[in-house]
């Protein structure tokens, strides 16, 4: 099969090479700032889990320099969404259950996604409408739960971060973050302090990638048209490395970016923002030695 | 291919792919995304107290709803009371019967038709046709798909999907009397030629028969905008007037039409107010020197009664803007033929299971991403994907959507409930995953990950990090690394 692929291995390295995941370790809180002494449950979310574990280091490392003690309770599974949002609701309540028991008694719960974030805040009350004994605590929970970048910038007051990044971005705006949880600015006010990073807006950010959940399988062909406009925005504007604050995004436009050869870097915002270094999302990670 | 008229929201899928590789249909959908969306947020820019009509608005259509019984007979007595007749019929058949009888009664021959979709939605031309009279289009745009035998493709903008070329080739068919080398290049040599051939026909027409944008309880009006002004003459110059509108047309007074006014046309054309707003009170009166003879409303319910108290109550707020369809990602995509229905994107997608039922038009509500652009810009503040996700979960309680898919849901459902086998299923697919694309040295491509062919046919599948953040964080707990996290810190 002819495919004109340019691996993106030989595109030019995130500053600081590769990572060892296994090297990652977990952050101490800060001694100072507005978030000591508030216990953050930290929801990874079900792709950061399987396809993307720097990410949730990096959003603990991010609460943990605002002061915040992070715990992530190893009963999180999934926000439900899939079933949710296919009509399953005893399915989507079954998992829901599983999320509000393991993030009970947090000061904050913290999501490296709009979308997940949205579906604790927003869509948990709908879900348990009328459900005596759960609503109470779907409704506490989805009060206490933020997007990482709108909690940092917009609860934790925290506008600056001490990382580096060599290139010029570009900023996709998940759906959910834009316009489910109102969060524009934040991941934006935190970009602007990284020592070495540019911006260049896209020229339709509002406009979905395409992924949609379930969506992007079930329509496939709608899903191509959209990431392939998205993907054309995204190498319009000049910009080496994509970030997003939604995996799910990121998944669909650096595959479809790979597909078509395109040599710009994709990265979850928190990885750049917690000076992360990991070959950028698609890449596979080098075997890692034995012993180690 | 299917032609437009065949399209079923059963064959939306193969609809939509084929869309996709219309060349001609995509170049046209490129006006919608660059015409409707700049003017519209051009208006609302311009008028700083938008966000409080809306709530207005939808105030105001709220209040209808819950006293839509009162409305309508009030509306009843007031046309009554200005010499017109109402005609209530419950479905599509009740409401083509109504206007069939009143064209009888004059035993009309040719029909002049403003632009409504609630006849397009109880398909009132096929249906005079069938029956020896002839319905002319008198919108542009309408009159341009009458003539390709086509369904509108945008409820406001019924021929989007027709390039000027196509115009001219369809006028070129069907207006044989005039010379085949006329210019038919620019803009206004094909309007003044569609102007031509309209004036006639508005002139030999024995009834009128127009839309409605609201009907008003106090007055027993009934109103449409437009902005070529052929409302006015389909209804002026016949004989007979018969006005077709949904039931939730109705609002109390003119004072509210007025509020609804003020969005309608923002959020449509990004106008401030339609060209044209033509207040219909009657037939004529003694003295009058125009008007009807007589003047008829038929109210059609075709379903919508039922939404009151339902999931789905909020989409009869809807006031037929088409702002939804035109900030759609899906419908600026596929156009509106794609769906097979009388109202395409997201309004449709709620509207068309009340009418066809679930099982006919499932599909339509899961062709969204749940981008969330529709409510953003509906002028009404419908809640268009919440009330999507209702007809999924209808369809699931039903048993209607793919077995398959439900099994997979169930399955996964289940595992997710239970963390530690979640955990366990997670840290395996992700080690075989891992190892497979360090294999391939590359995310994976076309058919290189089984069941991801939904996935890879369009695009690469990113290869994961060799191990779940799970195990990672619970890993790096027990054996604390000397190493930073990473470098640039």
């Amino acid at each position: 099969m002819a495919r004109n692929i340019v691996p993106r291995s030989q595109s030019p390295a995130p500053a600081g090479g590769s990572a060892d995941l296994r090297s990652f370790e977990i952050p101490a809180p800060a001694a100072e700032g507005p978030g000591v002494g508030k216990r953050v449950g930290l929801f990874a979310t079900c792709l950061v889990d399987l396809f993307r574990p720097t990410v949730g280091f990096a959003a603990a490392r991010l609460l943990a320099d605002a002061g915040c003690s992070v715990v992530v309770p190893a009963a999180q599974t999934c926000c439900g969404q899939p079933a949710w949002n296919s009509g399953d609701r005893r399915g989507a309540k079954r998992v829901a259950r599983t999320v509000i028991r393991a993030f009970e008694g947090f000061d904050y719960v913290v999501a490296p996604s709009g979308s997940c974030a949205g579906m604790l805040r927003h869509q948990y009350p709908d879900l348990f409408a009328g459900d005596r004994k759960w609503l109470p605590q779907a409704a506490a929970l989805a009060a206490r739960t933020w997007e990482l970048t709108s909690f940092l910038v917009d609860e934790m007051g925290v506008n600056t971060v001490a990382a580096k990044y060599d290139g010029l971005c570009t900023y996709h705006d998940s759906c959910s973050s834009l316009r489910e949880m109102k969060v524009k600015d934040a991941p934006r006010t935190l970009l602007a302090s990284v020592e070495g990073a540019g911006l260049a807006e896209l020229a339709t950010p509002e406009i979905c990638c395409g992924f949609g959940g379930a969506f992007c399988v079930k329509y496939p062909d709608i899903s191509n048209h959209m990431v392939t406009d998205k993907v054309r925005d995204v190498v319009a504007t000049g910009a080496d490395t994509l970030l997003a604050g939604d995996m799910g995004c990121l998944l669909n436009i650096a595959g479809k970016l790979s597909r078509e050869g395109q040599t710009v870097r994709c990265y979850h915002v928190a990885e750049v923002l917690a000076g992360v270094a990991a070959p950028p999302i698609g890449e596979p990670l080098p075997k890692p030695e034995k012993g180690q | 291919m299917t032609s437009a008229a065949q399209m079923t929201p059963r064959g939306f899928k193969k609809q939509a792919s084929a869309a996709l590789e219309d060349v001609s249909l995509q170049r046209a959908l490129g006006n919608v995304r660059d015409g409707f969306i700049a003017k519209r947020s051009k208006a609302v820019a311009k008028l700083p107290e938008f966000d409080d009509l809306r709530d207005q608005a939808r105030e105001i259509k709220d209040h209808v709803i819950e006293n839509l019984d009162v409305y309508l007979e009030r509306f009843e007595q007031n046309v009554v009371m200005q010499g017109g007749t109402v005609h209530w019929a419950a479905d599509t058949k009740a409401a083509q019967e109504a206007v069939l009888t009143i064209c009888r009664l004059v035993g009309a021959r040719t029909v002049t038709k403003g632009k409504s979709m609630i006849g397009e939605e109880i398909h009132v031309n096929p249906f005079l046709e069938e029956n020896g009279i002839e319905p002319v289009e008198t919108d542009l745009g309408e009159y341009i798909i009458q003539l390709r035998e086509e369904p509108p493709s945008h409820i406001i903008a019924p021929a989007i999907h027709v390039n000027k070329e196509q115009v001219a080739d369809a006028f070129l068919e069907h207006h044989t009397d005039l010379p085949r080398d006329r210019n038919l290049t620019d803009n206004a040599a094909l309007l003044a030629e569609a102007r031509a051939k309209l004036r006639d026909r508005f002139l030999e027409a024995d009834v009128g028969i127009t839309g409605a944008n609201f009907l008003i309880a106090e007055t027993g009006s009934t109103v449409i905008v437009t902005n070529e002004g052929n409302g006015d003459l389909t209804q002026t110059l016949p004989r007979i007037h018969i006005v077709l509108a949904s039931i939730e047309k109705v609002v109390p007074t003119l004072e509210d039409a007025s509020t609804l006014f003020r969005v309608l046309a923002r959020s449509a054309t990004g106008q401030e107010m339609s060209v044209y707003t033509t207040v219909s009170t009657g037939p004529r009166r003694p003295g009058d020197l125009d008007g009807p003879e007589q003047f008829h409303v038929v109210l059609v319910d075709n379903g919508r009664s039922k939404l009151i108290g339902s999931d789905w109550q909020d989409i009869l707020r809807c006031i037929r803007c088409g702002a939804c369809l035109n900030h759609c990602p899906v419908y600026s995509a596929v156009g509106g033929h794609a769906y097979g229905s009388t109202y395409p994107g997201p309004m449709g997608k709620v509207l068309t299971p009340v009418i066809m039922g679930i099982k006919e038009a499932g599909q339509l509500p899961n062709a969204s991403s749940f981008c969330g652009r529709c409510e953003e810009v509906c002028p009404m503040h419908i809640p268009l994907p919440k009330m999507m996700r209702h007809w999924r979960e209808e369809e699931f309680n039903r048993g209607l959507s793919p077995r398959l898919g439900r099994w997979a849901l169930g399955f996964w459902s289940r595992a997710a409930g239970m963390p530690w086998l979640y955990r366990l299923g997670a840290r395996m697919s992700i080690a075989w995953m891992s190892r497979k694309a360090r294999k391939l040295g590359r995310p994976f491509g076309a058919g290189q990950l089984p069941l991801a062919g939904g996935w890879t046919g369009h695009r690469d599948f990113p290869a994961p990090q060799g191990i779940t953040f799970q195990s990672a964080w619970r890993k790096a707990k027990r054996e604390p690394s000397r190493r930073p996290l990473g470098p640039g810190r």
